[in-house]
């Protein structure tokens, strides 16, 4: 887990190749999108919904490890396996690591896009 | 994947052209990864955020292929994916779920639904691209396939249309004459809409029938274009009067002039004479026929000869082999189909299967027909038979009026001639290699008065012609016809006789004229032999006469003076001279 990185550098090369001048564009839909995801994931613990936080947690890890962002996809199995054995009680603990990682996460977006702008 | 294999299926896609991709994902990243890919790809991308839209698009957006995310908000894959099968019917769209899934169950659930295949995130570029080239083939196969199958059923039903109205012509040329008749009964399972068989049946002019079964080569559309010639001359001869051996020899004269090398008719003439209890019967290549009598054994029929349409002319051989027969014996016919029936295990029906079923038929009082269809059907444990199969069974059985020609169906709106003359001589050899009795009718048939009585006049003519023939020029003494051991001897007798023939005639005067009632026809036949003793014949002398048994010749005088107005016999009675009245 340590050795998760926070980006996957590969992974963001190709994306970067593929997107080409909207590669910035994806990342921003990436950080919105996600920004929703972890309120949604907040949302079905408060209401302990089990199933909800485990199917959001599920799309999160896709879109995550899609853009590369490997730790935080990491985390999301994590949370999709707490909503499946519907063990909420364990959600705080690791909706606060998602909360940190998603920091990590969009500054380190933020700087790659602004460095690649500039 | 390396460069070369990579720019092929570049090349595979640019050939199919572009594809219409429906792909739904709720993530708004991976969707835009996808349609980014799928774009440069070089495909038209539809992209939907949920079930709902995916649905609406396909409908809308008709694509080619489709990519689902497995679990969305608002209608998910699994339904989406049900609901797009549903809608695609028969067309065959790929469907491919992405999904970070990977339980077996999940997996199973997706296929269920109606997926074809899985793309597994995080997304890698190389795999969509050789997965959808991969669907896409398939797709294409499936699309190739459909469009010839349609092609197929299309071309089918042409077909099959084709084929009716070629059968309505067929069933028109090639009617079934008076197969009807009570002492018929027959069964022709055709293996398509044409069987390779014929079956033809028609009463002749003087009474009594002609029959004929043939079995081409093949079946389907080329035997029935076959059987199409054969019928009209079947129908067309028998109705003018000619014989089994004129009709038989015609078919075969046709058939080798319009069959190709490898195709044939295999064939079998029956003429039937009831009054006489006599049948003459041609075999070429046909299985045996039986003669099932009431108070004998059976009589077995075999092929004399090649089948019809192979030998020329001049080697042809119609030579009818004649049968002394009792009132109730049936003849058996069959083509191939019947010997050819098999069993589960393979067994051939074949000539034992007739021979079993029939034989000792007698004792249980069982009609040979129904005997042998029940020993088939028990035989091949169904109802249905395989190849082309008939069976027809003859009942030398005649009832007056059974099945008599039309008479007159078709007056002729010409007057025809009245009064005119005619004299026709036949002489030497010809005596015995031809009939002129057809010849003769149509003469006379040129009168419409007479064309609707054709069968009487048909008669009067082969009465005056055989007698002429047999007694007159052959002197065969017709005592010998009415014992078995004569009747062999009679016809073997009329066989040597006709082949010595020499300085010998036999001439028909007709002469016609108009009367205030209708017309008379007076026929004098003259032959060159000596004659009998027509002064004490007994018919002449008195109609008691009827009573004392089938003599031939005396049978003939009787139908003689019934039919004409006056018989008058002159020279020995070489030199018979009848008037016969018609009326309008």
């Amino acid at each position: 887990m340590v050795d998760t990185p926070h980006l996957d550098e590969e992974a963001l090369a190709e994306l970067r190749d593929v997107m080409e001048d909207e590669f910035s564009i994806l990342i921003e839909t990436y950080l919105m999108d996600s920004k929703e995801r972890v309120e949604s994931l907040k949302e079905a613990m408060a209401n302990e919904d089990s199933d909800a936080f485990a199917k959001t947690a599920h799309s999160f890890k896709g879109s995550s490890i899609n853009i590369g962002a490997p730790r935080l996809g990491a985390l999301c199995l994590k949370a999709e396996k707490v909503g499946q054995s519907e063990k909420l009680d364990e959600a705080p603990a690791i909706l606060e690591d998602i909360d940190e990682e998603f920091q990590k996460v969009t500054s380190a977006f933020q700087a790659l896009i602004s460095r690649g702008a500039g | 994947m390396d460069v070369s294999a990579k720019e092929s299926n570049a090349e595979s896609a640019a050939a199919s052209g572009p594809l219409k991709v429906l792909i739904a994902d709720d993530s708004d990243s991976d969707r835009l990864i996808l349609k980014t890919l799928l774009t440069r790809l070089g495909h038209h991308v539809l992209d939907a955020a949920n079930g709902h839209e995916a649905v609406a698009l396909f409908h809308s957006g008709q694509p080619d292929i489709v990519l689902l995310d497995a679990l969305m908000p608002a209608m998910d894959g699994m339904e989406a994916a049900r609901e797009i099968k549903r809608c695609a019917g028969e067309r065959m769209v790929p469907l491919i779920f992405i999904t970070s899934l990977s339980a077996a169950e999940d997996l199973a659930r997706c296929l269920e639904a109606g997926g074809d295949g899985f793309l597994s995130k995080p997304y890698n570029r190389v795999m969509i691209e050789a997965k959808i080239n991969a669907f896409n083939r398939m797709r294409l196969m499936h699309q190739t396939l459909s469009e010839q199958r349609d092609l197929m059923h299309e071309r089918n039903r042409q077909l099959l249309e084709e084929q009716h109205v070629a059968r309505r012509v067929f069933d028109n040329v090639a009617h079934t004459g008076c197969l009807d008749a009570p002492n018929i009964r027959y069964h022709a399972s055709p293996l398509s809409i044409f069987s390779g068989d014929v079956l033809f049946a028609s009463p002749r002019p003087a009474g009594g029938m002609l029959v004929f079964a043939g079995d081409f080569t093949g079946h389907g559309l080329p035997a029935a274009m076959g059987a199409m010639p054969v019928a009209e001359t079947f129908y067309g001869m028998a109705r003018k009067g000619f014989d089994g051996a004129d009709i038989i020899r015609e078919i075969n004269q046709k058939l080798v002039h319009i069959l190709p090398k490898n195709m044939f008719c295999c064939g079998v003439m029956v003429e039937a004479d009831f009054e006489l209890s006599q049948l003459k019967v041609w075999n070429g290549g046909l299985p045996d026929g039986w003669l099932v009598r009431s108070s004998d054994a059976l009589f077995r029929l075999p092929s004399r000869h090649l089948p019809l349409g192979i030998l020329s002319a001049g080697q042809f051989n119609a030579e009818m082999e004649t049968i002394r027969t009792c009132p109730g014996d049936r003849l058996l016919l069959m083509t191939d189909g019947v010997l050819e029936c098999s069993n589960e295990s393979g067994e051939l029906f074949g000539e034992r299967g007739v021979r079993l079923a029939v034989e000792g038929l007698d004792t249980t009082g069982q009609h040979p027909f129904d005997a042998l269809m029940r020993g088939i059907q028990r035989f091949t444990g169904s109802q249905k038979f395989g190849d082309d199969l008939t069976l027809c069974c003859l009942e030398m059985d005649y009832q007056e009026g059974l099945a008599a020609l039309p008479e007159g169906a078709v007056p002729s709106i010409l007057a025809g001639p009245a009064e005119w003359t005619c004299i026709y001589e036949l002489r030497e050899h010809s005596l015995g290699e031809f009939n002129p009795l057809p010849l003769l009718l149509h003469i006379c048939m040129e009168v419409p008065g007479l064309r609707r009585r054709s069968g009487e006049i048909y008669t009067l003519l082969s009465e005056l012609y055989n007698n002429a023939l047999e007694h007159g020029v052959l002197e065969l003494p017709s005592e010998w016809k009415y014992t078995p051991e004569g009747f062999g001897r009679y016809y073997s007798e009329r066989a040597l006789r006709l082949s010595k023939v020499s300085d010998h005639y036999i001439r028909f005067s007709f002469h016609h004229e108009p009367m205030q009632w209708g017309g008379r026809l007076r026929v004098i036949c003259e032959d060159s032999g000596q004659g009998f003793d027509f002064q004490n014949h007994p018919v002449l002398q008195s109609t008691k006469m009827e009573q004392s048994g089938p003599r031939y010749a005396g049978r003939g005088l009787m139908l003689l003076k019934r039919l004409a107005e006056s018989i008058r016999f002159h020279e020995q009675g070489s030199r018979v001279e009848i008037n016969y009245d018609w009326y309008f």
